[in-house]
C-alpha cells in the first residue's frame, strides 16, 4: 500500500515512516511542506495521504488546505490529516464532500502502532476515522439533539458514535459486548431513521456519520 | 437650514431641524425650554455664589473691623464671624452637590444642543478617581468631600460648566426669548387688535386694545402683525442653532481637557492590560508547573524504572513503558488545553470569524453565526474578540437559560462590531459579577466599548465595538 506523508517536524517524519514500513506499508514520499504535498500526490498517486494540518510556509491550516485541494483533484483519494488539536470545523470540511475515506486523528493516536495503522488502512479502504475526542465533544452536548438525531435511542447513538470514529460492527460488538448481529440491527435502525437508502454499506456508514456531524 | 459652521469631527451629527410651519413651532417650544433649563441654571448660579460671597463677606467685614478696632471682640464681631462660619458651612452642604447639578445641566445641554440645535458638543470630564484608603477595601465607591472637591475643582471642565450658567444668563436669554417674543407681541399688541377692527370680528375687541399711532388702520396693523410672527416664526430656528453655537463655544472642552481625559483613559487601560497580562502568566506558569512539567518528571521516573527493570522483568518493564507513554498522551492533552486557552490554534489558521464558528460548534447551544466578516484583523484584537466570545457564550449558557444564541460579526465604518444575542431570561448586569467587566476591560485596551442591553425577561443583547482595521 502506497502511503505519501507530509509533516513538517523531523522527528515525526521520520517514526511515521518506520512506524508505517514496519507495519508493512510503502511510503513513497515523506514531504515538509504543502506545495511539495501536491508534487508529490500528483506524481506518485498514493493509496492514501497523510498530512498534518500546520505546515510551512504559513504555519497555519496549509496541510489541510492542501489535502483539501488534492481531494478536489483526485476525488475520493483516502486521506488521513493529523493535528495536535481536533476541530469539529475541519472535521465537517473533509467529510463535506460525502465521499468518505477520511481520517482526520490526534498526533498522540500514532503512540499505539497498530491502532494507528488500522485507521490508516480503514481510511485507504474507504471508511472514516474520526478521533474520538471529535466525537467526545460532539457527545458533550448532543443531548438535546434535534432533528433526525433526535430520533435515535441512546444505545442507536451510542453505535453511531463508535461508526463515527471508524470502527466495523465487529469491534463496535466487542466493545459494547453484545453479539455483532446485535449491532447489525442498531446500525440498520440507525440508517432507517435517517433515511438513508439502502445502497453499499460503506457509503451509508460514510453518510450517517454525517449527519451526526453536521448536527 | 445649511450647515456652515466649523466643520470638523464635532460637526452637527443630530436631526436637521424640519422645515415649514410645525417645525418653526417646534423650535420656539424648544427655546422656551430652553428657557427653562435656563432659569433652573440662574437657580444653581445663585447656590453656588451665595455661600461662597457670604463666607467672603464676612471674613472681609471681620477683618475690616479687626484692624479699625485692634483685636476687640464684641456685639459686631460676633455677628461678622457669624457670617463667615455660615457661609463656610453652607459651601460644605451645598457646594458639591451643586456643582454636580451643574455638570448634569451642562450634559443636558449637550444632549439637547445636539437634539434641537443640530449641534453636537463634546464632552470631556475627568472620571470618578477610585476611592483610597479603606473606602476601597469596603468596596465602597462613594468619596470623600476631601477628594469630591478636589476631583470637581481640579476639572478645567467644571470652571467651563460654571462659566456657561453666568454666559447663558447674561446673552443665552436674549436669543432663546427674541423669537418667541416677537411673535407674541405680534399676535397680542397687532393681529388681535387689528382683527377686532374688522366687521363682523368685534367680539375680540374686548382682549386687547390697539396701539396708539398715527395712522393704524386695522390693515396696518393686520400687516404689522403678520410680519413680527413671521418674522419671529422664521427666526426661531436660526436663533436656536445660534445658541447651539454659543452653548459649543462655552461647553466645547478645551484640547488640553480632552488630552487629559485621554492619558487618563489610556494609563487606565494600560494598568489593567498589564495587570490582566501578568495575571495570565502566572495562571499559565502554575498550569505548566502542575500539569505537563509534573507529568514530564513522572514519566522520566517511569523510564528509567523501566529501563532497569528491562533484563530481569521484561514483562514488568514493557507494563511501565506503556504507562509512560499514556502519561505522555495526557501531557499532551493538557498542553493542548492551554494552548487552547492562550491562543486557540484555528484562530491563528482561519481568523476570528471561523474561529467563532468552531466555538459555536463547541457549544452547549444551538449558536448561529452570521454576518460578512472577510479578511483578517489585527491578531490582538483577532485574540481579544475571540475571547470576549467565548466569554459571553459561556455567560449565556451558564446563566440565561436560553437554547439558541446568535453572533453577528461585521466590520464597518473603521470599527468590529460583534453582536451577541440571546433569548434567555435577561438580566445581564455588568456591575455585578465578573465575567461582563472582565470583557469590558478586554475590549477597553483597544478603545473599545461594551454595551449590555439585556431587560429582565430578556432577550438579551451584548454589542461590542472595537476601532481597527480590517486587512
Amino acid at each position: 500500500m502506497q502511503v505519501v506523508i507530509a509533516e513538517d517536524l523531523f522527528l515525526l517524519r521520520d517514526g511515521l515512516i518506520r512506524l508505517l514500513e514496519a507495519y508493512g506499508f510503502e511510503v513513497s514520499a515523506a514531504v515538509d511542506n504543502g506545495e511539495d504535498f501536491m508534487a508529490a500526490v500528483r506524481s506518485h498517486r498514493p493509496d492514501i495521504a497523510v498530512v498534518d494540518v500546520r505546515l510551512p510556509p504559513s504555519f497555519t491550516d496549509e496541510g489541510l488546505r492542501a489535502a483539501l485541494r488534492a481531494r478536489a483533484e483526485q476525488p475520493g483519494l483516502p486521506i488521513l490529516v493529523l493535528s495536535q488539536y481536533v476541530e469539529q470545523l475541519y472535521a465537517r470540511e473533509l467529510l463535506a464532500d460525502g465521499a468518505g475515506a477520511v481520517g482526520y486523528l490526534l498526533k498522540d493516536r500514532v503512540f499505539d502502532g497498530a491502532q494507528f495503522t488500522d485507521a490508516v488502512k480503514r481510511v485507504a479502504d474507504g471508511g472514516t476515522a474520526m478521533d474520538p475526542e471529535v466525537i467526545a465533544r460532539l457527545l458533550a452536548h448532543s443531548t438535546a439533539a434535534e432533528g433526525p438525531l433526535g430520533r435515535l435511542s441512546p444505545r442507536e447513538r451510542e453505535v453511531l458514535s463508535l461508526m463515527a470514529e471508524g470502527r466495523s460492527n465487529a469491534a463496535i460488538a466487542a466493545r459494547l459486548v453484545v453479539t455483532e448481529r446485535a449491532v447489525a440491527k442498531h446500525t440498520a435502525a440507525i440508517f432507517t431513521k435517517l433515511d438513508l437508502q439502502p445502497s453499499d454499506d460503506d457509503n451509508r456508514r460514510v453518510l450517517a456519520v454525517l449527519a451526526y456531524l453536521g448536527r | 437650514m445649511t450647515n456652515g459652521v466649523a466643520a470638523g469631527a464635532r460637526e452637527a451629527t443630530g436631526p436637521r431641524l424640519r422645515p415649514g410651519f410645525p417645525g418653526r413651532l417646534l423650535a420656539l417650544g424648544h427655546a422656551l425650554a430652553l428657557f427653562g433649563l435656563l432659569l433652573a441654571g440662574a437657580v444653581l448660579l445663585a447656590l453656588l455664589a451665595a455661600p461662597v460671597i457670604l463666607a467672603a463677606l464676612g471674613l472681609g467685614q471681620f477683618l475690616k473691623y479687626q484692624l479699625n478696632h485692634g483685636l476687640a471682640f464684641d456685639g459686631q464681631d460676633a455677628r461678622d464671624l457669624f457670617a463667615l462660619l455660615l457661609g463656610l458651612a453652607c459651601c460644605r452642604l451645598v457646594l458639591p452637590a451643586a456643582l454636580l447639578a451643574t455638570r448634569r445641566l451642562a450634559m443636558l445641554t449637550r444632549r439637547l444642543s445636539a437634539q434641537w440645535c443640530g449641534v453636537a458638543i463634546a464632552a470631556a470630564y475627568t472620571p470618578v478617581p477610585v476611592p483610597a484608603g479603606p473606602a476601597r477595601q469596603r468596596g465602597r465607591r462613594r468619596l470623600g468631600y476631601q477628594q469630591r472637591m478636589s476631583w470637581l475643582l481640579n476639572d478645567v471642565s467644571t470652571w467651563r460648566d460654571v462659566l456657561w450658567l453666568v454666559v447663558n444668563l447674561i446673552v443665552g436669554w436674549v436669543l432663546l426669548l427674541a423669537p418667541v417674543m416677537m411673535v407674541g407681541f405680534g399676535v397680542v399688541a397687532f393681529l388681535v387688535p387689528g382683527a377686532a377692527a374688522v366687521p363682523g370680528m368685534d367680539g375680540v375687541s374686548r382682549w386687547a386694545t390697539p396701539p396708539a399711532f398715527p395712522g393704524n388702520t386695522p390693515t396696518v396693523l393686520l400687516a404689522i402683525g403678520v410680519a413680527l410672527v413671521a418674522l419671529g416664526l422664521g427666526t426661531g430656528p436660526v436663533a436656536l442653532r445660534g445658541y447651539g453655537g454659543l452653548a459649543r463655544l462655552v461647553l466645547t472642552p478645551s484640547r488640553e481637557a480632552e488630552l487629559a481625559l485621554r492619558v487618563e483613559q489610556l494609563a487606565q487601560t494600560r494598568r489593567e492590560t498589564l495587570d490582566t497580562g501578568a495575571a495570565e502568566l502566572r495562571r499559565i506558569e502554575r498550569d505548566l508547573h502542575d500539569g505537563a512539567q509534573a507529568r514530564l518528571v513522572a514519566m522520566g521516573l517511569t523510564l528509567d524504572a523501566a529501563g532497569r527493570l528491562i533484563d530481569t522483568d521484561p514483562a514488568a518493564a514493557r507494563a511501565l513503558l506503556y504507562e509512560a507513554r499514556d502519561a505522555s498522551a495526557r501531557a499532551l492533552a493538557e498542553l493542548r488545553d492551554l494552548v487552547r486557552g492562550i491562543h486557540p490554534p484555528v484562530l491563528a489558521d482561519r481568523g476570528l470569524a471561523d474561529a467563532i464558528r468552531a466555538l459555536a460548534l463547541d457549544s452547549p447551544l444551538r449558536v448561529g453565526v452570521t454576518g460578512p466578516l472577510d479578511g483578517r484583523l489585527p491578531a490582538p484584537v483577532e485574540s481579544a474578540g475571540y475571547f470576549a466570545v467565548s466569554e459571553l457564550l459561556a455567560n449565556v449558557a451558564k446563566h440565561s437559560g436560553a437554547g439558541a444564541a446568535e453572533v453577528d460579526l461585521r466590520h464597518s465604518s473603521g470599527s468590529l462590531r460583534i453582536t451577541v444575542s440571546d433569548d434567555g431570561a435577561g438580566g445581564a448586569d455588568p456591575s455585578r459579577g465578573t465575567g461582563l467587566q472582565g470583557v469590558a476591560r478586554r475590549v477597553a485596551a483597544f478603545d473599545g466599548v461594551l454595551v449590555v442591553s439585556s431587560p429582565a425577561g430578556g432577550p438579551t443583547v451584548i454589542n461590542l465595538e472595537v476601532p481597527c482595521k480590517l486587512s
